[in-house]
């Protein structure tokens, strides 16, 4: 608060001397704090960075083909993860699958048409906090909607609690994307008489295409390392399964079990199979911005 | 996105003048339609979380009639003599999001003042991105992390922590425990890690709303980079910046996968930051397939009603605080 009172009545110059004692002791502070703030960069990094090198140096370890071609073994025996990951690949592609159409529409609902009604804001206010509501409790919901109606866990139900996750997130960035677009364009579309569906679909969604699918891919990344959420829906499977109304082994759940397990075979293909997952992730991540990024310049 | 195979006919003019011709009314109908449809899927948004409240409730009313306001209240938890109480995994709950902001939030802090103050433009989107992936990797990768690679590391620190810190008098007691490496402070640390980019990136944004006429007046009175943004970018962004904290709790309480690895596992509530515990999520993620008594599983569903509703009380305030900051943007501008 000093600094804004100080210097209307005294030059600058006679106080930013190194022998004021006030004046050195502000540039010391700020050098502290300045030191300070880059070692917390550093502290950041020195994570993201030994995380990764954790993953690469544990998990290359127990990469290989067998990784993609042989099943989960059972405990003390070599094995792969084929059956996690097939299945992981099955409930998450259903999940986007649900989730997209649902997200986009919810999204366009609020950027074209609800704008500030007030359905409109009482969705955006309940789409933010489902955005991080805690995806266990998502679990919870989904296990007694699906599960504990039908009596068995199904890769469906882990589908559907993933897709409750993925929702916010396409709904988010579709709304974002497409307040973006300027009035003028749909001014224009309306005046050739066009209905506003058309308007829409053909000329503000087209315009911010490259957004809206960042946020389906920002939603796949969400959902493909989730955890929690399937470990009361999916549950888990010892074999190759393709059907999605029994229970689904994933990957998460996978490495989960294999994790906390004391077998050493097991714990060399959780790494493995951490080191997968988190690979998939950074790439879906990279490449949302890289497509994002493109699409908007 | 049915329209996007359509658009050939569309485009073409004499399709849309026979179409204007034809009736306005069909069109009328057809937007109609259009509102109804997209309207139903924000409607469907809204009844996900009427489903989940309502579910939770359904589930926890075993729990809720016999104990009532006696569960939050009570620390016992025994499946084999079927008593329940939730005050332990609340507790643990609470304290490990507690270590998380007391970590995360000046890292968080000094790294959004590197972001906007001190970075060299070439290294400005690389660094934030760095930081948003972080909040990517999975947190799974984050337990089996903590479980193998610092749990070990903090078991050698620990002794010597309690030894010298553990012996202040009155604060003393949090640095004492069994030195095992894993328990409520690991759970805490690791927390503090994951919210981090979360809350950097909030307090990174609203940073550079401040106006930089704000800014530069302040430069040129002679204020350090510091005093810039201690006394002039934090007043000014305050709302947001706590929206970005609230936001970062949120985020800590509900956390499971991480803490699930890391915290231990033992319903006791204890001053002692390195002694073994559970927070809800945990619990849930530990106990409820193993559940098959319905008082069991009732009270875990009671659990996860109390984790939601703190959760989106804290999100709910989050949100409250950063539109209000956008809002005062707005009428700035």
């Amino acid at each position: 608060m000093s600094t804004r009172e100080a210097p209307s009545s005294i030059p600058t110059q006679s106080l930013a001397t190194p022998d004021n004692p006030i004046y050195r002791r502000r540039v010391w502070v700020n050098r502290f704090n300045l030191a300070v703030s880059i070692a917390a960069m550093a502290f950041g990094m020195v994570f993201l960075l030994w995380i990764l090198f954790t993953l690469a140096s544990k998990g290359l370890a127990a990469f290989g083909p067998a990784l993609f071609t042989q099943m989960t073994p059972p405990p003390g025996s070599d094995g792969g993860l084929a059956n996690a990951i097939f299945g992981s690949v099955m409930i998450v592609g259903a999940a986007i699958f649900i989730a997209t159409p649902i997200g986009i529409m919810a999204g366009i609902y609020l950027a074209e048409i609800g704008r500030e009604s007030a359905i409109a804001k009482v969705t955006r206010f309940v789409n933010d906090i489902l955005l991080s509501a805690p995806s266990i409790v998502i679990g919870l919901f989904v296990y007694a909607l699906i599960v504990a109606r039908f009596k068995q866990y199904s890769g469906w139900a882990g589908a559907v609690a993933l897709a409750i996750i993925a929702v916010p997130v396409v709904v988010r960035t579709t709304e974002t994307m497409l307040l973006l677009v300027p009035n003028s364009m749909r001014e224009a579309a309306i005046a050739l008489g066009a209905p506003q569906w058309r308007v829409v679909t053909m000329v503000t969604l087209r315009a911010v295409k490259g957004g809206v699918i960042t946020g389906v891919l920002l939603a796949l990344a969400r959902v493909s390392g989730e955890t929690a959420p399937l470990l009361f829906t999916s549950l888990n499977n010892q074999f190759w399964s393709t059907d999605m109304s029994a229970p689904m082994a994933n990957l998460p759940v996978v490495i989960f079990q294999f994790a906390m397990s004391p077998y050493e075979e097991w714990q060399r293909l959780a790494w493995a199979g951490a080191l997968l997952i988190t690979l998939v992730v950074l790439a879906l991540n990279i490449l949302a911005r890289t497509v994002f990024r493109q699409k908007n310049k | 996105m049915t329209g996007l195979s359509t658009t050939h006919e569309a485009t073409s003019p004499t399709t849309i003048a026979a179409k204007k011709s034809a009736s306005a009314s069909s069109f009328a109908f057809q937007d109609a339609l259009f509102h109804r449809s997209t309207q139903f899927f924000a409607l469907l948004v809204l009844a996900t979380l009427a489903g989940i409240i309502a579910s939770l409730f359904i589930g926890s009313w075993l729990t809720l009639t016999q104990s009532g306001p006696r569960f939050f209240v009570t620390d016992v938890w025994d499946p084999v003599r079927n008593l329940y109480g939730g005050m332990a995994p609340l507790w643990g709950t609470l304290i490990t999001a507690t270590i998380a902001l007391v970590i995360g939030v000046p890292v968080s802090f000094g790294i959004a003042i590197f972001l906007t103050e001190m970075c060299p433009p070439v290294l400005k989107r690389p660094l934030g991105t760095a930081v948003e992936l972080l909040a990517a990797i999975p947190s799974i990768i984050y337990g089996m992390w903590g479980l193998f690679i610092l749990s070990p590391i903090l078991a050698e620190l620990q002794p010597s922590i309690s030894a010298t810190l553990g012996k202040l008098p009155i604060i003393g007691t949090i640095f004492q425990g069994p030195p095992m490496g894993i328990g409520v402070f690991t759970a805490g640390l690791i927390l503090s890690i994951m919210v981090i980019p979360f809350i950097a990136s909030v307090m990174r944004d609203v940073f550079e709303t401040t106006p930089p006429i704000l800014k530069e007046s302040a430069y040129g009175l002679g204020a350090t980079t510091w005093e810039v943004m201690w006394n002039v970018v934090l007043p000014y962004t305050k709302a947001g910046v706590i929206g970005g904290i609230m936001l970062g709790l949120g985020r800590a309480l509900g956390e499971t996968m991480a803490v699930t690895f890391v915290i231990g596992n033992a319903y006791n509530i204890s001053l002692q930051l390195f002694d073994a515990g559970n927070s809800i999520a945990s619990s849930l993620a530990n106990e409820f397939n193993e559940a098959s008594d319905p008082n069991h599983l009732s009270a875990l569903i009671t659990l996860g009603l109390m984790l939601f509703f703190l959760s989106f009380l804290v999100l709910a305030l989050s949100r409250w605080m950063l539109t209000s900051l956008s809002k005062k943007e707005g009428s700035r501008t």
